[in-house]
């Protein structure tokens, strides 16, 4: 085979090969091996001037180099920015007119440096061999990222609508308050992070008498009027239940002083008092608090807790209406029937 | 029907007429969405009548409106994308041509459930072609304008002259003649290979 033709015939086939002669200088360079430097093609350089072997660790000797014949090498430019490259080293057969005696072929890829390479060396299809996969790989790198993004955002929406979702499934429509589904919720979560919380039980009283003789928007407009005053009187993280009626479950995590309880309590309640205008009419309400404090329990149970501040909430309405109790052991369980 | 081809009707529209036009055309159907996503699937039966609507909307003939769908699909800004991972198919226009036939399956890669009309081109001279576009039952008719209008506009982007006819459809099979008239009349747009890759 004659050497221009067998040239030819390594440019077509290995566009990033080299051929080094016996004392490993690159004697001639595959076309693509030009762009990568920026002093353009390689030829005179010796082979090890061009990259640096990583791996295998070896000598840097042709004679060594020679005997990683076959084996895969993790080369890498020299030049920045030291693109990393995959090699395979073949020994030049003796007389086979191909290349100079005792000297080598090196063939070349990007391997999975492709994606960088062809941005930092603008690379063109005409780079690479109509063999190379390299096309393909970077077709799939771009489809399978605009797919990516596609699902990503889907994900987001989604993501978006089930948090609304969730959110309108733990509201009271009426007061924009949380129901009795987001109670169980809230206290599920204190409870695992052992966060400990006051809980009261707050009932309206005489609200019954003014939806009986207002009509029940003037009872809609009262449990919206009672549910921004609740909101004004506690903190943000604070959860405000709205679990029936005009029953309110109030949660104040973190809260352990009992002074501290009855502030908020008999401060709520006075608020609470205060007429409420509505159409010309006054609607005038008050309300009974039973409280229980997580902290007087050792092993906290949540269906023991509620207990107690039912129990609480029915000593206080026994007491008259407008009061607050604070559970003790010694209201017993023997709690008046609810009216 | 795959969301990406509903996703591909709705953004042809909205970038062409505006969103009061696409809103004319899905709120009358009551299809209970006015957005489709891409990444989901919808019955097949949604799509026809979205462009049954659009052509009655515009009052221009589908076949029409499907042409500039496919060249939308290349040439519009916000898809920039499709237009990018077609021109992997080749260097030349007539490379890409000898591409189509790979289409389906190189959209099946980016995308596993996205079934597109099966693509079959035939050289009958080295300039002259015709491509048969084989729908499949659940495909929609006429995608073959759809065809027509992206290839019209791939070789802009070539940079090659083409004429194209499409000859009608038998059998759910559409015909499309090409004839290459100059494979490089004019300067093409550029493809820089690294150029969609993030980073």
């Amino acid at each position: 085979m004659d050497q221009i033709s067998a040239t030819h015939m390594m440019d077509t086939l290995c566009p990033m090969h080299v051929v080094l002669n016996a004392t490993g200088h690159i004697i001639h360079a595959g076309p693509t091996l030009a762009k990568l430097r920026p002093e353009g093609d390689p030829t005179g350089l010796r082979f090890l001037e061009l990259v640096e072997l990583k791996r295998p660790r070896t000598g840097t000797t042709m004679p060594e180099l020679l005997a990683l014949a076959g084996v895969k090498l993790h080369l890498q430019l020299r030049d920045a920015p030291r693109t990393g490259l995959k090699g395979v080293l073949v020994p030049l057969p003796e007389g086979a007119g191909f290349g100079p005696e005792g000297g080598a072929v090196v063939n070349m890829s990007f391997g999975i440096s492709i994606l960088d390479a062809v941005r930092d060396f603008d690379l063109t299809n005409a780079d690479f061999a109509p063999t190379d996969l390299a096309m393909e790989m970077l077709y799939l790198v771009e489809a399978k990222t605009a797919a990516m993004e596609a699902s990503r955002k889907l994900n987001l929406r989604l993501q978006g609508a089930k948090v609304a979702a969730e959110e309108q499934a733990y509201t009271d429509t009426l007061t924009g308050l949380k129901n009795r589904r987001a109670l169980d919720h809230v206290l599920a979560r204190l409870s695992e992070t052992e966060t400990d919380f006051a809980l009261m039980n707050c009932d309206l009283d005489f609200f019954k008498a003014v939806n009986d003789t207002l009509g029940h928007a003037a009872g809609d407009f009262v449990l919206q009027t009672v549910a921004r005053i609740m909101v004004e009187e506690t903190r943000g993280d604070d959860a405000i239940v709205r679990t029936g009626g005009d029953e309110f479950v109030l949660i104040f995590p973190r809260l352990i002083d009992p002074s501290r309880v009855s502030e908020i309590a008999l401060r709520l309640i006075r608020r609470l008092e205060e007429p409420i205008p509505f159409n010309g009419d006054m609607c005038r309400i008050s309300a009974s608090i039973g409280v229980t404090l997580s902290a007087q329990y050792k092993n906290p149970s949540l269906d023991r807790i509620m207990e107690d501040a039912d129990i609480a909430l029915y000593a206080a309405k026994s007491a008259g209406r407008g009061q607050h109790k604070m559970f003790d052991a010694t209201m017993g369980d023997g709690a008046p029937q609810k009216t | 029907m795959h969301g990406l081809i509903n996703r591909a009707i709705e953004r042809f529209v909205r970038d062409t007429y505006g969103r009061e036009t696409w809103l004319a055309i899905v709120q009358p159907l009551d299809l209970g969405l006015t957005e489709f996503e891409a990444m989901m699937i919808y019955d097949e039966a949604i799509t026809r009548r979205v462009l049954d609507k659009a052509a009655e909307v515009l009052d221009r003939p589908q076949t029409d409106l499907l042409e500039d769908i496919g060249t939308y699909l290349v040439s519009h800004p916000n898809v920039e994308a499709l237009r990018r991972l077609l021109r992997f198919g080749g260097m030349t226009f007539e490379e890409f041509l000898h591409s189509l036939d790979d289409l389906p399956e190189r959209a099946r890669l980016a995308v596993s459930d996205l079934q597109l009309p099966r693509l079959e081109l035939r050289g009958h001279t080295r300039a002259s072609y015709s491509l048969a576009v084989r729908a499949g039952p659940r495909d929609i008719a006429g995608f073959g304008y759809v065809i027509m209008g992206l290839l019209r506009t791939m070789a802009d982007d070539y940079g090659a002259l083409v004429f194209l006819d499409h000859k009608g459809a038998r059998d759910g099979t559409e015909i499309i003649a090409i004839e290459l008239l100059e494979a490089a009349f004019a300067d093409g747009r550029d493809f820089s290979l690294g150029a969609g890759l993030a980073g």
